[in-house]
């Protein structure tokens, strides 16, 4: 049930600004009690300013407290949510269907973006900062592959997001159901899958350095091999990076005080 | 060299993990290079980050899990890498443990303020079921000042502790260039085949296509 007959509000442009920037702080109190709602609350706020009766109203103070409760979605996709549930607040819908959209949206959300950013499009460019980095590129080179590609990607699912939520409401639903969030993971891993065999061999060559001869090259492959092979089959029991600081700290160890003994 | 500038971009990139803007400047290839050019030498930062970035590659920041906070640590690394004494194989290990050791302090660090920032709300909870803007823009707030300065914090107590232990790596170190990078890298390698694998494997031909990239990725380190 909405606000029957009445023209549907439009968000300001000024409004649109004062979210959006606000998306980039979404995540500003995440804590483990309440997740992001305020984060999502804080974001709603200018355009809750648009109720009849301003922010001085009820209904502003029961459509913010509404939107501070738990949330937990992609921080980045969590623009859909906020361009969903604006909409939805501004068009009047009760409170109680605006709970129940607001708790169905929260996994759809989290695991897209999960899918997509986070075990997608972020290994793939930091891939192909490496790649760049293994051919020789400089520190700007280097640092301005991965800024840009990355952030042309993070910006541009934010703004679509808040425009997808706003435009299509409590049947956002079918925004998420398009080929980019169905298909777009699997293209993605294809691309990281390809990416990762050219840029890790050149990557590792320039760290090792030009003129160390053949054998740490050998080594390398046979413990990056075995290290890599005993690390899947492990299935998550342990961490590499973890793995990897004992290995170091060892190695520190007998190189400055073993050894130097 | 100031410590000050160092801090500061240490907080910001700290900042950036997850409160704002998760621009990845918090990423090691980012944040150790800029570190680095703080510090005065880029390129030292650079081959630091990258070899931290392979590491980071197996990290997801995938909603409340625990995860090594890998933006201040790598602005440590970066500067610790570019202030280091030259013509020692020593300072390149040390520094990657020292990002690997500050991420890992830098995670629990995370998991306190996001449990501080629980408690605030709790406090402020009857505001927030009254609708109040002033309470939401003041935890908001609270939490960006304080991830701010626990990056600039965790900066300048990892950058402080580290750095003299990096310039004793440097003066005792006894394992030449060669083998402390080939070990340096193996470790960095392994991590980062695995979270490939683990990342990409499901998809459809994926396994071929990392194939194919890796003999062209062997063809031009080959041929370079």
């Amino acid at each position: 049930m909405t606000d029957a007959g009445k023209a549907p509000v439009r968000l300001s442009l000024a409004t649109r600004i004062g979210i959006f920037s606000r998306l980039l702080a979404i995540q500003a109190s995440w804590n483990y009690e309440l997740l992001m709602g305020i984060g999502i609350g804080f974001c709603i706020e200018p355009a809750l300013r648009s109720l009849p009766g301003g922010p001085d109203s009820p209904r502003y103070r029961e459509a913010l407290a509404r939107q501070c409760r738990y949330f937990n979605a992609h921080p980045y996709l969590a623009s859909v949510a906020v361009g969903a549930l604006a909409r939805t607040e501004l068009d009047g819908v009760p409170g109680d269907r605006i709970e129940r959209f607001r708790t169905a949206i929260c996994g759809p959300l989290g695991s897209v973006g999960d899918r997509l950013v986070w075990a997608g499009w972020l290994p793939v460019c930091s891939l192909l900062a490496l790649a760049v980095y293994g051919l020789g590129g400089g520190p700007l080179r280097v640092v301005g592959t991965f800024l840009l590609a990355y952030n042309a990607g993070h910006l541009a699912l934010r703004i679509w997001g808040l425009e997808a939520g706003w435009s299509h409401g409590m049947r956002v639903a079918a925004a998420l159901s398009s080929r980019v969030f169905r298909d777009g993971p699997a293209y993605l891993a294809r691309a990281g899958a390809l990416l990762a065999g050219i840029a890790l061999p050149v990557a590792l060559a320039r760290v090792i350095g030009p003129g160390q001869g053949r054998w740490p090259i050998a080594g390398v492959l046979v413990a990056t091999a075995i290290g890599s092979i005993t690390l899947v089959r492990m299935h998550g029991r342990a961490e590499g990076w973890r793995i990897a600081l004992g290995v170091l700290a060892v190695f520190v160890l007998y190189a400055t005080v073993i050894r130097h003994g | 060299m100031t410590l000050f500038p160092i801090a500061l971009l240490g907080a910001i990139a700290g900042l950036d993990v997850v409160s704002f803007p998760q621009a990845m400047i918090s990423r090691p290839i980012v944040a150790a290079t800029v570190g680095g050019a703080f510090a005065g030498n880029a390129a030292a930062g650079l081959l630091v980050g990258a070899a931290v970035e392979l590491i980071a590659l197996e990290t997801l920041p995938v909603g409340a899990s625990r995860y090594p906070e890998w933006g201040s640590a790598s602005v440590v690394a970066g500067a610790l890498a570019a202030g280091a004494p030259p013509g020692s194989p020593g300072p390149v290990p040390v520094t990657i443990l020292a990002a690997l050791a500050t991420a890992w302090v830098g995670g629990w660090s995370m998991i306190a303020l996001r449990r501080w920032n629980a408690a605030r709300a709790r406090a402020h909870l009857a505001d927030l079921e009254r609708g109040s803007a002033a309470t939401v823009n003041a935890l908001q707030l609270w939490g960006l000042t304080a991830d701010l300065a626990r990056g600039g914090a965790l900066t300048i107590i990892s950058f402080s502790a580290l750095r003299p232990v990096v310039d004793a790596a440097a003066v005792h170190w006894r394992v030449d260039a060669r083998t402390s990078r080939a070990i340096v890298v193996g470790a960095a390698a392994a991590v980062a085949v695995a979270a490939v694998w683990k990342v990409f494997h499901w998809a459809p031909f994926a396994r071929l296509l990392f194939g194919a990239g890796l003999i062209g990725g062997v063809a031009l380190v080959v041929w370079s």
